[in-house]
């Protein structure tokens, strides 16, 4: 009796998934959230990824000849929805997924790496997942989490005449596995470079931080780093201006660097700074052919309000790296019509360079890096942006700059081997 | 037509004390388990194993223990997902430190863990009802979630503060990690749920099942008529926290495989659990699995017409996804506050009397 309803209601979606979309060639599926309290910065992103996607099946008719199916699937940054969307979607011959959290990506490797199919988490997820030897599956590249604590600390260095033994540095982060990532990097930094650091949690979504920043206002650090996503920026940087804390000595992890961190907080923003993977703005080439084929077409995702800003730019650079592996799997396999494994090999044989950006319409997006079997991480290079609130934009301060692959690569080492002895992974090359 | 009690005659108390006094009602229930054992199994893929049927087995075990709680002791409780954190990270460290326990005994042990900590927090009840135990069980809520963050001997100071579930096998088959088939972890969770649904069904309808009902009803005239209300209230917490222990526990390591608790454990956990309750009936075994059933797969049918059949952007789908669970809430909450159990219990007094109606 109790069972009925369930028969029914299996019935009932059984009809609906047999019908499910067209099976098109090249399945490149976006686990997007546009809604709930992460959305400000998932919409930009599904954007930038989708309309690339558009782009390129307008534009060439595809990859190598065949055209792309972006399958979207709202998670709303929820695991268990994310799993659903994994599920759904892996069927259709699902090439790549891009899960875009780090609870999720937690939940995907195992899976992934089980049915086959590569994750590129890019920046974030799983840090030790850049050693290839114990991910097969799973690429963060082109720069990680650990990157990005060592990008701030030396951006510190580098303000600082290159000493910064006895400043203080108070990280406040989202109290969850992706905040909790760059930890044990600042702590090795911590005692390299001799500096105090002070944790202070953030707990989803973000919106509570009364008592971290009045935390901040008695200790006075001289530097706060950020790692939050979502609600939670923007909700830090006003707590921030309202004790008066210097902008630019608050800098966030590239996750908590977008307009919408930066915009509800107004003049008292500027200043702030951010770190960034990929180049800001839309002085690009690839701008034109987007407004050619994809926005004048009316063909734009969302509500097409996105372009150039920072999160729409990175799903776009997520989407060109994807394209750029897929077609570098065409090459390595032979055929056009590829499939997940050879998708893999594609992203694990990956080289960006700078000819080749300049080809595509972006010059000097990113940097130029190579993907080996042992380094699914990339070069880990890193810049630093400003917030210019006079002008609305964001300026790229320094160059992409290396960080300390020293300490990380350790770390690295470390975590992974703990992975694979825990799982009975025997280590690829 | 269908529940015809002409000719269902009963000569014994036993036989009129049945969970199922019509045969039809017997018949039906043996087809589903039947069905549920022997046909679904042949049926089930990745997608229905991990997106329809494990959340919903999961979750009925979950409503099943909060249902004794509230629905049968009438101890409002808000400490579901805490609770359920409790199932997960216990069975987490008991699979981790000894790598060759099976895994039945770890979620069981698990769920025995649990119930002592849902003693602990039941505690207060002896002193504070209703509301005010609701906010006390909150509180063991947040410290629960609170204390899996800080403290790192709980996640075995992982760098990330996430929990993995290793890989165990049961008679050979993988029952954890991503190598588990989904015809493995079906079986495997329906098993501890019909036993554990079988064994709530009959403590309820015994002593101390009785026992519960009447703290519930009134718990002075309960006491006059000598139940202890300490004991009936201890009982119920610790029962209610091993189910939900239990599917806690089934819930990070067969069906998620990684946990993060705050994400996972939080508020909106309890509230889900608690409106599964509500919407389903409370002090009713239907109704724990009609309520699971429409919080957890609704949602998912939903998703699957709105996006897979009309293609609708995701975004408008999902709102209105929001919009549609939550109308139909409040519709059979005015319809039948007592949830889809009673519906389902009147139509079938209508079924039973039909065609006459009087």
């Amino acid at each position: 009796m109790n069972m009925k309803l369930k028969t029914l209601m299996m019935a009932g979606a059984m009809a609906v998934t047999m019908a499910g979309p067209v099976m098109a060639d090249l399945v490149f599926p976006s686990l997007s959230y546009r809604t709930g309290p992460y959305a400000a910065n998932g919409i930009p992103f599904a954007d930038g990824y989708a309309d690339y996607f558009t782009l390129l099946n307008e534009r060439d008719g595809g990859i190598g000849g065949v055209p792309i199916n972006v399958v979207e699937c709202e998670t709303g940054y929820n695991t268990e929805k994310g799993v659903e969307c994994y599920e759904s979607t892996k069927g259709m011959g699902s090439l790549v997924y891009q899960p875009l959290s780090t609870g999720i990506t937690y939940q995907l490797i195992p899976k992934a790496t089980a049915d086959g199919i590569p994750i590129h988490s890019m920046g974030y997820g799983r840090t030790s997942a850049a050693n290839g030897k114990v991910f097969s599956h799973v690429f963060n590249y082109p720069a990680n989490y650990w990157n990005g604590a060592s990008a701030v600390v030396n951006h510190l260095l580098e303000i600082n005449g290159g000493n910064i033994k006895g400043k203080s540095l108070a990280l406040v982060y989202h109290n969850s596995a992706y905040g909790k990532e760059p930890i044990r990097t600042l702590e090795e930094l911590s005692k390299k470079h001799g500096f105090n650091l002070t944790l202070l949690p953030v707990d989803h979504p973000g919106q509570e931080q009364k008592s971290q920043w009045l935390q901040i206002r008695r200790e006075k650090p001289d530097y706060v780093a950020m790692w939050g996503w979502g609600v939670m920026n923007p909700t830090a940087i006003q707590e921030a201006a309202n004790i008066r804390f210097p902008m630019e000595n608050f800098i966030g992890v590239w996750w908590s660097g977008s307009e919408n961190d930066v915009r509800p907080v107004g003049a008292a923003a500027n200043g702030y700074k951010a770190l960034n993977m990929h180049n800001v703005g839309d002085d690009y080439p690839v701008y034109g052919d987007l407004k050619k084929y994809v926005y004048d077409a009316g063909k734009a995702a969302g509500a097409g309000d996105q372009m150039g800003t920072v999160l729409y730019n990175r799903g776009m650079y997520a989407a060109m790296l994807a394209a750029e592996a897929a077609r570098n799997a065409q090459k390595i396999s032979g055929k056009a019509d590829i499939t997940a494994a050879d998708m893999r090999n594609g992203m694990e044989a990956l080289e960006i360079t700078e000819a080749r950006m300049t080809e595509l319409g972006m010059p000097n997006f990113g940097p130029s890096f190579k993907v080996s079997c042992e380094n699914h991480g990339g070069p880990g290079l890193a810049a630093v942006q400003q917030w210019d609130a006079s002008s609305g934009t964001w300026k790229l301060i320094s160059d992409f700059k290396p960080t300390d692959t020293d300490v990380i690569n350790a770390l690295i080492q470390e975590d992974s081997a703990a992975y694979a002895a825990e799982n009975n992974i025997a280590e690829r090359c | 037509m269908l529940y015809r009690e002409a000719g269902d005659f009963k000569t014994s108390y036993r036989s009129d004390q049945q969970t199922f006094p019509i045969l039809f009602d017997r018949v039906a229930f043996a087809v589903a388990i039947l069905a549920a054992f022997l046909v679904v199994p042949f049926a089930i893929n990745d997608y229905w194993a991990n997106a329809v049927f494990l959340p919903f087995l999961i979750y009925s075990i979950a409503a099943i223990g909060l249902n004794i709680l509230t629905g049968y002791c009438g101890q409002v409780s808000l400490g579901s997902g805490g609770f359920m954190a409790v199932g997960a990270y216990a069975c987490y460290k008991l699979m981790t430190a000894f790598p060759e326990m099976s895994i039945v005994v770890c979620i069981l042990l698990s769920g025995g863990i649990t119930a002592m900590v849902g003693i602990v927090f039941g505690l207060p009840s002896l002193r504070i009802k209703g509301f005010y135990l609701a906010v006390a069980t909150l509180a063991a809520q947040f410290f629960l979630v609170w204390l899996f963050n800080k403290v790192p001997w709980f996640y075995n100071n992982s760098a990330s503060g996430q929990i993995n579930a290793p890989e165990r096998e049961i008679f050979g088959y993988i029952v954890t990690g991503p190598n588990a088939s989904p015809v493995t972890i079906y079986i495997f969770c329906l098993s501890f749920l019909v036993v554990l649904a079988l064994l709530a069904r009959n403590m309820t309808r015994g002593s101390t099942g009785r026992r519960w009902m009447a703290i519930r009803d009134m718990d002075i005239a309960a006491e006059i008529i000598g139940v202890n209300p300490l004991m009936a209230k201890l009982t119920a917490f610790g029962v209610s926290s091993f189910y939900v222990g239990i599917a806690g526990a089934l819930l990070f390591s067969v069906y998620l495989g990684a946990v993060e608790v705050g994400e996972v454990f939080g508020i909106q956990k309890s509230f889900l659990v608690l409106f599964m309750i509500i919407i389903g009936g409370l002090g009713s075994m239907f109704g724990s699995f009609a309520g699971a059933a429409f919080m957890v797969l609704l949602p998912v049918l939903l998703k699957n017409i709105m996006v897979g059949q009309f293609g609708w952007a995701t975004d408008i789908a999902a709102h209105f996804e929001f919009v549609i669970v939550g109308f139909l809430i409040i519709f059979f909450l005015i319809v039948e506050p007592h949830g889809l159990a009673m519906l389902w219990r009147i139509i079938k007094e209508k079924l039973r009397l039909w065609p006459f109606p009087h």
